[in-house]
């Protein structure tokens, strides 16, 4: 359809209206990462740089950031292993409980986190697991499997089975279709599924205030600092860096992701 | 594409070949291969763990340790049933999510269909850039930084000062505008997902049959983007409906999420108890999207 | 329903049930450890020297702490010392430090009266050995052996520092002059949307604590012991209340402190910490305590009973209890010290006079906070609120 121009004038517009509205929010906290007080009063009389120097020499800011790299990169390979796995099964094969798995894996992203958080800390303890970084990856992990796993299945919906059936007929075995066939068109997508799967596990304080006992990764540093009166400047600082780093993951993520669908979006879960 | 055959180049181990020829000749077991890890994973420690919350919800609590004791008891659902506050709590909590998703459908349209239809293929790959960056800004320092801002003598106050309006401030509205920020690219990008798969061959359809733009809108548009909304709706009630911390930063209002923290400590089996009633209106929920079609918008 | 979706129902409801059967058959374990004595905490040095240098084995000592109470100024000096470093997290309030330390990840925590009974009870926390403690000899004798620090004459932990809830007011919007809880209570009126209240079921002490003062009838004695009609009454108090507070705040100080910043907050009740955060800002502030008297706290260290770094713990218990530490802590917190050589060491010479830390006839109308039990401690028998009344009522209270 050829949108008029009216309608493109106003959608141009409204697309900036909501751009504006994301990102005030943000120049906000960029503005009191330079901050110089320590109480957030508007507008900012002083300005300073000196935070970003205590941020630097923090060496809690250091090891949350490790610690939530560590988790990330532990729950999204845990998710991408599940989450191909399951949707190979479900793309290729008709079974009993087909409608029922694939309910189930939305559920603990669709379910909201307190409920997740508080049954994993409170099994966790019955049992007797000791909460650290195991605990919070099997958390990040387990909400983590549907965003890999509607991606690859995406993709394996649009690729027929022919292909493998083709390779079969060959003389291939089931490792070799697999390796050779199913796999190479999988790259994309599990790797699109992985970025955001990592994005979802970084950011993630609601599931992991539960699962992390007296850990901190930096979403826990974050709230932890939030509250204290005199740290209030440097988690700005801090998390102006991280939307600033994280600007080329996206961009390369964006480009990955284009052709294959566009996946559950990252957040807070 | 090379013959697979051919392009094998290691030897095969024996052991391996056999158990690759054995997976073929036996489907279900190549089946049950797959679904064993993920679906004992998704069972046990997610169903597991949940199951195992909701049963103490029938345990009673020790008045002065408040340790759980293990007796069985319907007192945390009575407890909940005899008291309005905790239906008052749920409804508003049940209103806020969906006015949120409300608002975020409406605000996500126009910038998801800019980009779904009329960017051009740059601008497109900016634009979803420009919409995901904000969800690496910590939920926490955006939701604080609300909170600055919608102070008496905060930013929003100060920047509609000159025109004569004022913020919401620390009310249940001001808390509506900060989910509405916060959840916005959830629903985003399934809506331009969604607005991207409709075939121009549909809208050209329309216009050729003398629809206008408004009626190409409502009668075409919208209802082949709706499982698309449904889809991102799933995120913005959800996260709304169990947020614990928010709600707490911007209104003195309490919301189930709020609730059942801080109760959970001292009062497990009742926390466990009411915790039955975001669960229930989260699966009536999925049900219903998936009908709807959400599942393949997600 | 399709036939499809039926089938998804059972699947999830059986495996459901199957799992639900299978936890129930188990028989979960509940929480709280099991009781144990100061001897048996595993990994303890059996003498002050031992205990130095485990502890240096040991390297950490994590810790529960009220916002404020072990800041680098005094904590890195320990860490010098010792060889431990510090890791704190801040607990919101009682009820939240009990869970904390119940996660089994901590080794200490600085326990108010009404979580400190609770945890004694739970067999959370050990009793502690004096002789590894050298400082504990010079604790004021008056908040050694209280009901809150000790059980069956054992002592269960090292006095930190006690303090009142006070009575906090922006200057410019309230009178200089006000000294009663009353501009909360009746009169808030002129600051209806303005008020700035502690987030925790305890904060009904605060509502009896006024009633005690000002319905004689209601025969209220101890605040935290309330029958039937005292409790009602109290209640009501705080449900009228509720729709004027802008701000309840749960242990987390930078919130009541910006919100009295930016005059989200005119009036409230605070810990002198905040007062002191203010203060600093140049926010014009003042703290009373009002004639009715008030609430307060009595604060106690007490060793997790499965700590990980007992020895770092014993070595922490000793040193913040020292004279350099208290005075760096109570300056800083504004609460009363509890070792009264503290007082020549502290930077204002008049500071344990202003927080009347040897004037016992100060503290008669300050209630520490304590858990509410059945027993009412006097001829009413056990008809008292208990814990879990307070906590469904505050729910109920908030709205």
């Amino acid at each position: 359809m050829v949108e008029s121009a009216t309608t493109r004038i106003l959608l141009r517009l409204g697309a900036l209206a909501t751009l504006v509205f994301l990102y005030a929010p943000l120049a906000v906290i960029a503005l009191y990462a330079f901050n110089a007080q320590v109480t957030q009063g508007w507008p900012i009389q002083d300005w300073s740089t000196k935070w970003f120097r205590v941020a630097y020499e923090d060496e809690a800011v250091r090891s949350a950031l490790w610690l939530s790299v560590k988790a990330a990169l532990g729950a999204t390979i845990v998710a991408m292993v599940l989450g191909m796995l399951l949707s190979l099964a479900v793309s290729r094969y008709r079974f009993f409980g087909r409608e029922t798995v694939s309910f189930l894996v939305v559920l603990p992203i669709a379910l909201p986190g307190i409920i997740t958080g508080l049954s994993l800390q409170t099994t966790f303890q019955n049992v007797g697991i000791a909460f650290g970084l195991l605990t919070i990856i099997v958390g990040h992990a387990t909400f983590c499997i549907v965003v890999v796993y509607n991606n690859a299945l995406a993709r394996l919906r649009r690729m027929s089975g022919s292909f493998e059936e083709a390779s079969a007929d060959l003389g291939a075995d089931s490792w070799q279709t697999f390796r050779h066939v199913t796999f190479p068109e999988l790259r994309t997508p599990l790797l699109a599924g992985a970025l955001l799967a990592f994005a979802l596990s970084f950011d993630e304080v609601i599931v992991t205030l539960f699962t992390s006992g007296a850990q901190q990764t930096l979403p826990i540093w974050i709230f932890a600092n939030l509250q204290r009166p005199r740290e209030l400047p440097v988690v700005n600082v801090v998390a102006l860096f991280v939307l600033l780093a994280s600007i080329v993951p996206v961009y390369l993520a964006q480009k990955l992701s284009r052709g294959a669908a566009t996946g559950v979006p990252g957040g807070e879960k | 594409m090379t013959s697979v055959a051919h392009s094998d180049p290691s030897p095969r181990p024996r052991l391996g070949r056999r158990v690759s020829a054995f997976f073929d000749r036996h489907p279900r077991i190549r089946l049950a291969a797959l679904l064993a890890l993920p679906v004992a994973w998704l069972l046990v420690v997610y169903i597991g763990s949940l199951a195992n919350l909701l049963v103490a919800s029938f345990w009673q609590t020790d008045p002065f340790t408040s340790q759980v004791v293990h007796t069985f008891t319907l007192d945390n659902f009575k407890h909940l049933w005899e008291r309005d506050v905790y239906r008052h709590v749920a409804w508003r909590t049940i209103k806020m999510a969906a006015l949120v998703t409300i608002a975020d459908a409406v605000l996500a349209f126009p910038i998801a269909y800019y980009m779904a239809r009329v960017a051009s293929r740059r601008m497109r790959g900016v634009l979803i850039v420009a919409v995901v960056m904000p969800l690496w800004a910590s939920y926490l320092v955006k939701a604080y930084a609300w909170r600055t801002m919608l102070a008496h003598s905060g930013a929003l106050n100060w920047a509609l000062g000159p025109i004569g309006l004022a913020g919401p401030g620390y009310t249940e509205t001001g808390l509506w505008l900060v989910f509405t920020y916060l959840w916005l690219p959830f629903m985003i990008l399934p809506v331009y997902a969604g607005l991207e798969r409709i075939p121009s061959s549909m809208l050209e359809a329309s216009s050729d049959l003398g629809a206008k733009a408004l009626h190409t809108f409502f009668r075409v548009i919208l209802p082949l983007a709706f499982p698309a909304v449904v889809a991102g709706s799933i995120f913005t009630f959800s996260l709304t409906l169990g947020d614990y911390i928010a709600p707490g930063l911007i209104t003195s209002e309490q919301f189930m999420g709020t609730v059942i923290y801080s109760i959970r400590g001292q009062a497990l089996p009742l926390a466990a108890a009411y915790t039955f009633v975001p669960i229930a209106v989260m699966v009536v929920y999925l049900f219903i999207a998936r009908r709807l079609g959400a599942f393949e918008n997600l | 329903m399709s036939k499809a979706l039926k089938r998804a129902l059972t699947g999830v409801a059986l495996s459901g049930v199957l799992v639900f059967l299978a936890f129930a058959a188990a028989g979960c374990g509940g929480g709280g450890g099991g009781g144990s004595s100061a001897e048996d905490i595993s990994g303890l040095g059996s003498s002050v020297d031992d205990i130095e240098s485990k502890a240096r084995d040991e390297g950490q000592v994590n810790l529960v702490i009220w916002s404020g109470y072990a800041d680098p100024a005094w904590a890195k000096p320990f860490t010098q010392q010792t060889g431990c470093k510090v890791n704190t997290k801040d607990g919101a309030s009682s009820d939240d430090m009990i869970d904390l330390l119940s996660s089994g990840q901590y080794d200490g925590v600085s326990a108010s009266g009404n979580a400190s009974v609770r945890l004694m009870a739970r067999g959370d926390v050990a009793p502690i050995n004096t002789d590894y403690i050298p400082n504990f000899a010079d604790v004021q004798e008056g908040i050694k052996n209280q009901s809150y620090n000790s059980l069956d004459g054992k002592p269960y932990g090292v006095p930190h520092g006690r303090g009142p809830n006070l009575l906090m007011f922006r200057t410019d919007s309230v009178p200089e002059n006000t000294d009663s809880w009353s501009v909360i209570w009746d009169k808030s009126g002129p600051y209806n949307g303005k008020l700035s209240i502690y987030d925790d079921s305890i904060f009904i002490a605060d509502a009896a604590v006024y009633l005690k003062a000002t319905q004689p009838d209601l025969k209220i004695d101890d605040p935290y012991e309330l029958d039937d009609k005292q409790f009602s009454a109290a209640v009501d108090l705080l449900k009228k209340q509720a729709p004027q507070v802008s701000d309840y705040w749960p242990g987390d100080v930078a919130k009541q402190v910006q919100a009295f910043t930016n005059k989200d907050a005119v009036v409230g009740t605070t810990w002198p910490y905040q007062v002191n955060l203010l203060d600093a800002a140049k926010v014009p502030v003042k703290a009373v305590k009002p004639k009715e008297g008030t609430t307060g706290w009595s604060d106690t260290w007490m060793i997790y009973s499965k700590a990980q770094h007992p020895n770092c713990m014993y070595l922490w218990m000793n040193y913040i209890i020292s004279p350099e530490a208290q005075a760096k802590v109570a300056e800083s917190f504004g609460e009363a010290p509890v070792n009264p050589k503290a007082c020549a060491l502290t930077t204002d010479k008049q500071f344990c006079t202003k927080y009347h830390a040897e004037d016992e006839s100060w503290w008669q109308d300050v209630y520490y906070w304590t858990t509410p039990t059945a027993d009412c401690g006097d001829d009413r028998g056990e008809v008292c609120k208990t814990q879990e009344d307070w906590k469904a009522a505050w729910t109920e209270i908030r709205g």
